[in-house]
């Protein structure tokens, strides 16, 4: 059958069956993930789906009682903190990120700055909600936007950093040598050269960051907390989306959990929108 | 060891002089008391094995290692009379005099006329117009400009290898340096491409000294004024081209270059 006078029956079959029993493991493993995906997104979009309207987007949250309401103060609240917090970490994560791959190198302050970083990058979110909480709002004794922005902020700088390190440590030797020789200088070489072989990486970065901070909780309960009415003062209390929910989704009324339901939707919809934004941003760079 | 060239009835200037030169990658040393001269306007070409510190030579003479930490050069190398091994070089300026080509074409993540404009502007600042006007006469000194001036603006990574490494060479002689340094620059191209970037270096040699690393010793042949051969870090034969690769003067040189190597 086959032209092999070496072919062992027994080995080819033991073979086999553990290519079987690997591949129905994974498979099985796949199912049971994708399953409670699917169920959480199902439930997601039945119970979203009914409660998205016009009012969602024109009206603010309601008051205990009052009928109908919708979520445009905690979407705009949203907007500017995520916005003021990408602002912010944007320019530090990325500058950190070529200090190490560019500048740092190996040396110990690079070394125990990436080391930090890490340690930053999976701290609990409720763990940078109640620092800011305790250096900055009980220091002012009000929660505030900004308060929010800071918290969103230490979250989001370990994101940028570690990517944009990562992407430039991608960029090839060749290519920095290439802009030496011609006698440019080393932060010519980092900004005009290697950032910019590397800019896909680095926005994908950013982001995957700011994918993470707009469905945080935890920190912005303890920052912005929440408003009931319409505000654009980052110095004042800021409705935004994951708080609301977590707090309508508890009440007792029923157009507060509809609500809830609908922001859930909103901010999932948002999120998945910069996945795929971020991999569109990443297969162009592979066209070059 | 070394023959000087003094059969020469003209007086060659010389570009660069490398007196005693060692080097060292952290405790070993890869390049052994080399002595050359390095013509101006002429090509002299690096042949030699597989790790004979030929490219090692190359990049002293830059002082490109200097990036890397635990590399370290002694002795001398006089550009034009003033050593360039001096701790107190101005290295970024030193690259825009001396301009090096790579064995792999790395054309910058930009348009084929920032790619041009990028080395350009370190050290000169010139007008939309004359630097237009560089762009085409680097471009057609790298034979290149027939085929790209309409489309300046594409990304230099649209081009093919050997447009690329054209566009490589188009880059460093933009920025006007004296000397070139070309480290294995075909070894990555087919042989059309390989043509013509030999049929280039040739053509540059009227403005520009050259120096050249090659595996391929038939290039070496085709493309060079003088030859050196090395061998394990020692530069074990430096003459004319003719006369090395016709009768070369050492039995180690001979066995390479008829291929009864090793």
């Amino acid at each position: 059958m086959i032209n092999n006078s070496n072919f062992n029956q027994t080995i080819y079959n033991k073979r086999r069956r553990s290519n079987w029993l690997g591949l129905t493991l994974s498979m099985f493993a796949m199912a049971l993930g994708m399953i409670f995906l699917l169920w959480i997104l199902s439930v997601l979009f039945i119970k979203g789906f009914s409660a998205i309207d016009w009012n969602m987007f024109t009206q603010s949250t309601p008051a205990p009682g009052s009928e109908g309401g919708g979520l445009a103060n905690a979407i705009v609240g949203s907007l500017m903190i995520v916005l003021s917090c990408t602002l912010i970490s944007t320019p530090i994560g990325v500058m950190a990120g070529i200090y190490l791959s560019e500048y740092g190198g190996k040396s110990k302050i690079a070394s125990i700055t990436r080391f930090v970083n890490d340690i930053m990058l999976s701290a609990p979110s409720i763990v940078i909600g109640l620092f800011v909480y305790a250096v900055l709002v009980a220091q002012v004794k009000h929660f505030s936007g900004w308060a929010g922005t800071i918290a969103l902020t230490l979250i989001a700088i370990p994101v940028v950093v570690r990517t944009t390190e990562n992407m430039l440590q991608l960029v090839p030797g060749s290519l920095r040598e290439a802009a030496y020789a011609l006698g440019a200088p080393k932060w010519k070489v980092a900004f005009s050269v290697t950032l910019t072989a590397a800019k896909s990486g680095v926005i994908t970065g950013i982001l995957l960051a700011l994918a993470r901070v707009s469905g945080e909780t935890a920190p912005l309960l303890f920052t912005a907390l929440n408003n009931q009415f319409f505000s654009t003062n980052m110095n004042a209390p800021m409705a935004n989306l994951p708080v609301v929910i977590f707090q309508f989704a508890m009440s007792p009324y029923d157009n507060w959990v509809d609500l809830a339901w609908g922001g859930a939707l909103l901010i999932t919809f948002v999120v998945l929108g910069l996945n795929i934004l971020t991999r569109v941003v990443f297969r162009a760079k592979a066209k070059g | 060891m070394i023959e000087a060239i003094n059969t020469n009835p003209v007086e060659l200037k010389y570009a660069l002089e490398v007196k005693n030169l060692n080097f060292f990658y952290g405790s070993f040393q890869g390049l052994k008391n080399i002595n050359l001269n390095i013509a101006e306007k002429h090509v002299t070409a690096f042949i030699g094995p597989s790790g004979c510190g030929k490219s090692t030579l190359l990049r002293t003479l830059n002082r490109m290692y200097d990036l890397y930490p635990g590399q370290r050069a002694e002795g001398e190398i006089n550009f034009y009379g003033k050593n360039i091994l001096d701790p107190k070089q101005d290295l970024n300026l030193l690259r825009s005099r001396i301009g090096m080509i790579f064995q792999k074409p790395t054309p910058f993540p930009m348009s084929i006329y920032d790619n041009i404009a990028f080395g350009v502007k370190l050290y000169e600042s010139l007008s939309r117009a004359e630097m237009d006007e560089r762009v085409e006469w680097s471009l057609t000194k790298a034979a290149l400009w027939g085929e790209v001036k309409d489309k300046l603006t594409q990304s230099g990574l649209s081009l093919s290898g050997g447009q690329q490494q054209r566009l490589c060479i188009a880059r460093g002689v933009a920025v006007k340096p004296s000397i070139l340094l070309l480290d294995e620059p075909t070894s990555a191209l087919d042989p059309i491409s390989t043509a013509k970037v030999e049929e280039l270096v040739h053509e540059l040699k009227k403005d520009y000294t050259i120096a050249i690393v090659t595996h391929n010793m038939q290039q070496a042949a085709r493309v060079s004024d003088f030859t050196a051969y090395m061998y394990l870090g020692e530069m074990m034969e430096f003459g004319k081209t003719d006369e090395l690769f016709i009768k070369p003067k050492r039995k180690e040189t001979e066995d390479y270059i008829t291929g009864r190597f090793g």
